[in-house]
């Protein structure tokens, strides 16, 4: 049985395979678009993680979304990323997850403004994600702030961070995640994976740099609802869509590439699983939730054991 | 918007013995601080030189001994530790189209010249005051040591605050 709170931790602790996805917050304020979200993830997943205005959109805050899974029996991965934030507020917002029992926080430089909805926006990058990771941990792992100040009450969150396996220099991408676990990252997600094969000599290059036995990887997956998604997803920076697939989707009719994008992600998972020290995928779904539990299953991930609301622990 | 150095590595590491902070060099920096013309002249100077050759935005602590001498600073996000994940398939920065990331071009420059594991060092945050200062003022008075760390290892880094004191650092 896994308790709320630990489950993401206890998963990756006990070398189980860890199932991740995506909870997107609306843009608007019903909070019912979350639960209901969350609802579906509840029985497949170890833990949710809510956005925090992502690619560069605003939406309800991932602070108030993480609450809203909790509430839901859903344990949540705060994202906070450093486009939004200078340091205090992201030292702030921190603090606050630690406070209300968030217990794991997902650290990130954030997409740039340009191209979200708001590009006349000032972005901050006053820390990057590297430094974001390195603050994190100083601030529970030796009880202080940036500034050096002493915290009167240290937070316990799990640390995770993201990596792109799939973007220039190749060469140099193992060497980023090592900073990354150098900073602090104990999971890191990763962009989506099309092409297994690369993905699995990143791996082996970050084996071969001991990361692996230092920090939880987990591969990013997703289905790609429409040929409209496929071309929107292909302009998204860093996103890289193997030609295969592509091939396969326009390959179907319309009203098949759906169910034909499903399946491509529950072979990508099957591929993904026998390479080793892969601790786990992430799925991201933009916001359709819903069509996680048929992946997950199909793919053999199983139902998750939580045990019962009233048995959680903070 | 990145910027490809207008020198190369092997001739900038030629160049760096002799900015390196001497006695000299201390006492230069000091009466320059004490003489705000001078000042000015030296720090006008230093854009212009630091301006053309690497897209010098004038953060004042500077990091390109660390960074195959490509500035980081020239990143639309201002990445000091490497690359983000949206670097196009054709190495184009994503903001910029067209225009190569400065990590990718530090990255090759660096592992032209045998120096990759210079980028594995962790950077640590600006002082966001300094902007405008010159850099070689704040260099040769120390005021830059612990920016990055020296292990290349990727063993945990010691806490991220500045293990230092000084008359403009962090504490």
């Amino acid at each position: 049985m896994t308790v709320l709170g630990t489950r993401l931790r206890d998963a990756v602790r006990e070398h189980r395979f860890a199932v991740t996805a995506e909870l997107s917050p609306p843009r608007g304020a019903d909070p019912e678009a979350i639960r209901a979200g969350a609802r579906a993830l509840h029985d497949w997943v170890d833990a949710a993680n809510v956005t925090d205005n992502q690619g560069a959109m605003v939406r309800l805050s991932s602070l108030a979304g993480c609450v809203l899974a909790l509430d839901e029996d859903v344990e949540p991965v705060m994202q906070l990323q450093c486009r939004d934030r200078n340091r205090l507020a992201l030292q702030s917002d921190l603090l606050g997850a630690g406070a209300l029992g968030i217990p794991n926080v997902l650290l990130l430089t954030g997409d740039h403004q340009r191209f979200g909805d708001h590009p006349d926006a000032r972005g901050v990058f006053d820390l990057d994600s590297v430094q974001l990771l390195w603050t994190a941990r100083t601030m529970r792992d030796h009880g202080t702030l940036l500034s050096g100040k002493p915290l009167k009450t240290r937070p316990s969150w799990l640390i995770g961070g993201v990596e792109n396996p799939f973007a220039p220099p190749l060469a140099f991408r193992a060497e980023r995640l090592g900073k990354k676990v150098a900073a602090g990252a104990e999971f890191v997600q990763t962009q989506y994976v099309f092409d297994v094969a690369r993905f699995a000599e990143w791996m082996r290059a970050s084996r071969e740099l001991g990361l692996t036995a230092r920090c939880a990887i987990l591969a990013g997956v997703g289905p790609i609802p429409s040929l409209r998604a496929l071309e929107r997803m292909q302009q998204i920076p860093g996103i890289v869509i193997a030609p295969a697939v592509e091939k396969r989707l326009r390959g179907v009719p319309a009203d098949r590439v759906l169910a034909e994008s499903i399946t491509i992600c529950v072979e990508i998972i099957t591929e993904l699983r026998a390479i080793p020290d892969l601790a786990g995928v992430h799925v991201m779904a933009f916001g359709a939730e819903r069509l996680v539990p048929e992946i997950a299953e199909r793919a053999g991930l199983g139902r998750r054991a939580h045990a019962k609301v009233n048995e959680r622990v903070g | 918007m990145p910027k490809t150095p207008g020198i190369s590595l092997p001739f900038a590491l030629l160049l760096q013995p002799l900015l390196r902070p001497n006695r000299l060099w201390y006492r230069l920096a000091v009466w320059l601080e004490a003489t705000p013309w001078a000042y000015r002249l030296f720090t006008a100077v230093e854009r212009r030189v630091k301006g053309g050759l690497f897209g010098c935005r004038m953060c004042a602590q500077c990091t390109l001994p660390s960074t195959a001498y490509a500035c980081p600073m020239s990143c639309p996000k201002e990445l000091r530790n490497g690359p983000c994940g949206g670097v196009g398939a054709n190495g184009d920065c994503e903001v910029y189209p067209g225009i190569r990331c400065v990590w990718l071009v530090a990255y090759e420059r660096a592992a032209g010249a045998g120096r990759a594991a210079d980028l594995r060092r962790l950077q640590r945050p600006i002082d966001q005051r300094r902007w405008g200062q010159s850099s070689w003022v704040n260099y040769w008075q120390h005021r830059d040591d612990g920016l990055w760390s020296a292990d290349t290892s990727f063993a945990a880094a010691p806490p991220i605050d500045r293990p230092f004191d000084s008359a403009q650092g962090r504490r």
